[in-house]
């Protein structure tokens, strides 16, 4: 079989953009295979609303699942269903490589017996196998590995493949629990958004990062003026900011931290540590603003700005908020 | 309650790494070596757990070359009171070989808590915890950043991105473990002098099937060279029109 199986993800009734990810994915290899792309659509009442989305994004099929069950993230009643299906016949399947992609990829393979590739950046398909790239050693190194399970169950890096607007029929078929999806063992009992409500980094078209140049916790209201002018900008850090307490752990960006790739990174009074770089260096476009012009973040940066974040943050904030509001 | 622990003994990540000349491999020439860091801190947590109930015994197994035996040592050391090393010369890249000769060693274990870290932070696979799970039939709960274990059910929470949930299951049960539940402690001297008496068996590693096969390592692509627009505030309309017109990311 040459059809692609996409799994796309929901939280709390939303797609997300992952989700669209890894339905234009599925469509980048159907077309080169001249397969069919079955995107599957898991969630409570309401969430085949979105199955429109996904057929604009080139799913031929959206299998929905649509189950008071399946609310909240149902791990082992979604893999007794997705092993299933896979079992049917699939060349391979998507799923985001974000904290729910990880779990259910890896339960899927599982219970399939199969090996499978994580955080893949790069797939190249032949006829019985895929070749694959994922980071390893903190993203200091590229892995390429050839993966010759079948199906070949992939987790995709958010930001390795973009969405892109493909649309095929999307005809509408019901997805059914195998057995009660109410009798597993584990439960998810509550979901729930992070206080704030603000763009997740992972999500975010544009990172705004602050370091130690920023001097004190509270210069990170230049940080956030700036975000806020973009509109579509989410906040980060270097780990000696969010070490000190000036911003939460969950901000911080880096080997240890959260890794990113937005389309824009503006780097604010940070070196540039190698440790940090791990973090953000494939954000498809680098600002580096730092008053010492040695600091090796210019190395990494397409733009740099040598000066006085104090200085140069404010500037900046007033020409982003004119250039929004001209264009 | 019975509880082991998972550990790979990996490279410090701090520093630059050099391909080897194999091409499927770090060059090793300098490199420290410990636990990988989220296996250290379910190693925090198991450990904790019997500190708590004055009661308990952590079991950590490692698989891998006789050099892991020093990273099992440290485990003792931080309070675990034995040791298996699952003896296998040769790096292995697929999951669920690992996982497999893991299982085999859990399976007549009578463990109520089997933890590993969330992934290792060398090959980044994050695994090997769920495929131990399926092998023995146990429930999971990937990635937590919090704990409980109280009257035979598991309690975590888990961070998603911008969002967290919470999850139970019923023990006996697998969970693996990300950042904010513990840091692994530092030895200590008596730790230490305690670990050379604990008891550390060496047994063959049952490796299943390797249908994952690392063909080669790469360092990442440097990115060009950027430039300097300009100097303080006055290159700031400079830098807007690259982002405008060149980079078009405005």
């Amino acid at each position: 079989m040459t059809n692609i199986l996409a799994f796309s993800e929901t939280r709390l009734g939303e797609l997300r953009r992952a989700g669209l990810e890894t339905v234009t994915a599925a469509r980048r290899v159907a077309d080169a295979t001249g397969g069919q792309v079955h995107a599957v659509l898991a969630g409570g009442p309401g969430i085949a609303q979105h199955a429109a989305k996904l057929a604009a994004h080139g799913a031929d099929v959206v299998l929905v699942l649509e189950h008071d069950a399946f609310a909240n993230y149902n791990p082992e009643a979604l893999t007794a269903v997705l092993a299933a299906r896979l079992g049917s016949g699939y060349r391979a399947a998507f799923f985001a490589a974000s904290a729910l992609g990880h779990d259910l990829v890896a339960r899927v393979a599982a219970r399939m017996k199969l090996a499978y590739a994580s955080d893949v950046t790069e797939f190249a398909f032949s006829a019985d196998s895929v070749a694959v790239a994922h980071p390893g050693y903190t993203n200091k190194i590229v892995q390429r590995f050839v993966l010759k399970a079948n199906p070949a169950l992939i987790s995709l890096r958010a930001g390795a493949v973009l969405p892109a607007e493909n649309a095929k029929a999307g005809a509408v078929e019901a997805l059914a629990p195998v057995g009660d999806p109410t009798a597993t063992r584990v439960k998810v009992t509550l979901t729930e958004k992070a206080a704030g409500g603000k763009i997740d980094l992972g999500e975010a078209p544009v990172i705004i990062a602050g370091g130690r140049g920023l001097k004190e916790a509270a210069n990170f209201k230049l940080v956030e003026d700036l975000a806020a002018a973009f509109g579509n900008a989410a906040v980060g850090a270097t780990r000696a900011v969010t070490d000190d307490g000036w911003r939460p752990h969950s901000d911080q960006i880096g080997q240890t931290g959260r890794l990113v790739s937005p389309d824009l990174y503006v780097a604010c009074g940070i070196s540039g540590a190698i440790q940090h770089l791990a973090g953000m260096r494939t954000s498809k476009t680098i600002v580096a603003i730092n008053k010492d012009k040695e600091a090796p973040i210019f190395k990494a940066a397409d733009y740099g700005i040598v000066g006085d974040v104090m200085d140069v943050l404010p500037a900046l904030t007033e020409a982003v908020k004119q250039a929004r509001a001209g264009a | 309650m019975k509880l082991a622990v998972c550990i790979k003994r990996v490279p410090d990540m701090e520093g630059r790494f050099k391909i080897a000349a194999s091409g499927t491999g770090i060059d090793e020439a300098g490199l420290k070596y410990d636990m990988s860091d989220f296996d250290g801190y379910a190693a925090e947590v198991a450990i904790q757990i019997t500190e708590k109930a004055g009661a308990g015994e952590v079991t950590v197994i490692s698989l891998g070359p006789d050099v892991v035996q020093e990273t099992l040592r440290k485990a003792l050391s931080m309070g675990a009171h034995r040791a298996v090393q699952l003896k296998h010369d040769a790096p292995v890249s697929d999951g669920f070989a690992v996982a497999t000769a893991l299982a085999a060693e859990l399976k007549d274990g009578g463990y109520d808590l089997i933890l590993c870290g969330r992934m290792a932070v060398d090959t980044q696979n994050r695994s090997t915890g769920v495929f131990i799970a399926e092998l023995l039939g146990l429930p999971i709960i990937t990635a937590i950043s919090q704990l409980s274990v109280d009257g035979g059910v598991v309690k975590a929470r888990r961070e998603l991105e911008g969002a967290y949930e919470l999850i139970e299951c019923p023990l006996p049960a697998v969970v693996t473990i990300d950042e904010g539940i513990a840091r692994a402690r530092y030895p200590s001297l008596k730790g230490i002098m305690a670990a050379k008496k604990k008891p550390l068996d060496v047994k063959p590693a049952q490796l299943g099937a390797i249908t994952y096969q690392l063909e080669k390592m790469e360092l990442p692509a440097e990115r060009a060279a950027g430039r300097i627009v300009g100097e303080g505030k006055d290159a700031v309309p400079e830098l807007v029109r690259l982002l405008k017109e060149e980079a078009k990311v405005l």
